[in-house]
């Protein structure tokens, strides 16, 4: 396990990932206020995404942690994506 | 105790927060399950629905909410590095943050009431079956999640308490580190929360 006590996150890194985050917000409501058919369904929910991905990765710090913690994180949002998967199987083919 | 035990201390408390989010990953996915499969069957009634809401005021609460992790990631390094007082002030800039999400949460929602919409009203029942699903999953799904930005918020402000009578100290700041990482869950869920009900239309 990884006991050691990571260092602390720069204050430009955190700057830097806060600023990115403001960013894709904007283009978020961009899209959404422009109508863009089918996109206005995709963009935003592949922003959350990305978005969502810094706040992990530089926010919360999984990049730093250990391997396991990493694979831990993958095995609940697979789980999760899993989930939604099969039951579109059903909803959508009923 | 020493410094080898205090840092494994440290490994199991952070290993027990990740446990936790992933229950709170896994409550927040059954509603994101519930929406998406809502969706599908009630297109039209959803598109129309997140369209009476008002984006701005979504808007502003993701970055209400994205203001306050910057904040709560920022006191985590500035207690690190010791600066007590600076790590206090982000706290209480976080706090004011939780603080005005759910001003803006109380808003939105007296006005949704006063149009007659909020769960078993008239006028809610007389609308389309989709509608009133997706009504139901917003005051469920939202208020839940305002929920947990109060308690989030509590414990940030327990957090400042504990740096100011020194029982949070730079040497040691896995506490704050964990409130810190609730937060950030709590924003995340926004970031989806956010485009499902306020964006797509």
């Amino acid at each position: 396990m990884s006991a050691e006590n990571h260092a602390p996150a720069s204050y430009r890194s955190i700057v830097l990932t806060y600023l990115a985050l403001l960013l894709l917000a904007a283009v978020s409501v961009t899209v959404s206020i422009c109508h863009l058919g089918a996109a206005n369904v995709w963009v935003p929910l592949g922003i959350g995404v990305l978005q969502a991905a810094l706040v992990v990765m530089y926010f919360m710090h999984l990049r730093k942690e250990h391997w396991l913690w990493q694979l831990l994180f993958l095995i609940v949002v697979m789980s999760l994506e899993m989930f939604i998967g099969l039951t579109f199987v059903d909803v959508l083919y009923r | 105790m020493n410094h080898a035990s205090v840092s494994e201390t440290n490994a199991t408390a952070r290993l027990g927060m990740w446990l936790f989010l992933f229950t709170e990953i896994m409550m927040f996915g059954g509603l994101f399950l519930l929406y998406a499969s809502y969706r599908v069957r009630f297109p039209q009634a959803f598109s129309d629905s997140a369209q009476q809401l008002n984006i701005w005021l979504g808007a502003a609460n993701a970055l209400i909410l994205l203001t306050g992790s910057f904040c709560t990631t920022l006191s985590v390094t500035a207690l690190r590095r010791g600066s007590r007082r600076l790590a206090m002030i982000l706290l209480a800039i976080t706090v004011l943050m939780g603080g005005l999400f759910l001003f803006n949460h109380y808003l939105e929602w007296s006005g949704q009431i006063r149009a007659g919409i909020y769960p078993n009203s008239p006028v809610l029942d007389h609308m389309s079956h989709g509608e009133i699903l997706f009504f139901g999953l917003y005051y469920v799904t939202l208020g839940l999640h305002g929920l947990h930005v109060l308690i989030g918020s509590i414990i940030l402000a327990v957090m400042a308490v504990f740096i100011g009578r020194g029982s949070l100290t730079p040497e040691d700041t896995i506490k704050l580190e964990n409130a810190s990482l609730f937060w950030h869950l709590v924003d995340i869920i926004w970031i989806f929360l956010f485009p499902l009900y306020y964006l797509m239309h």
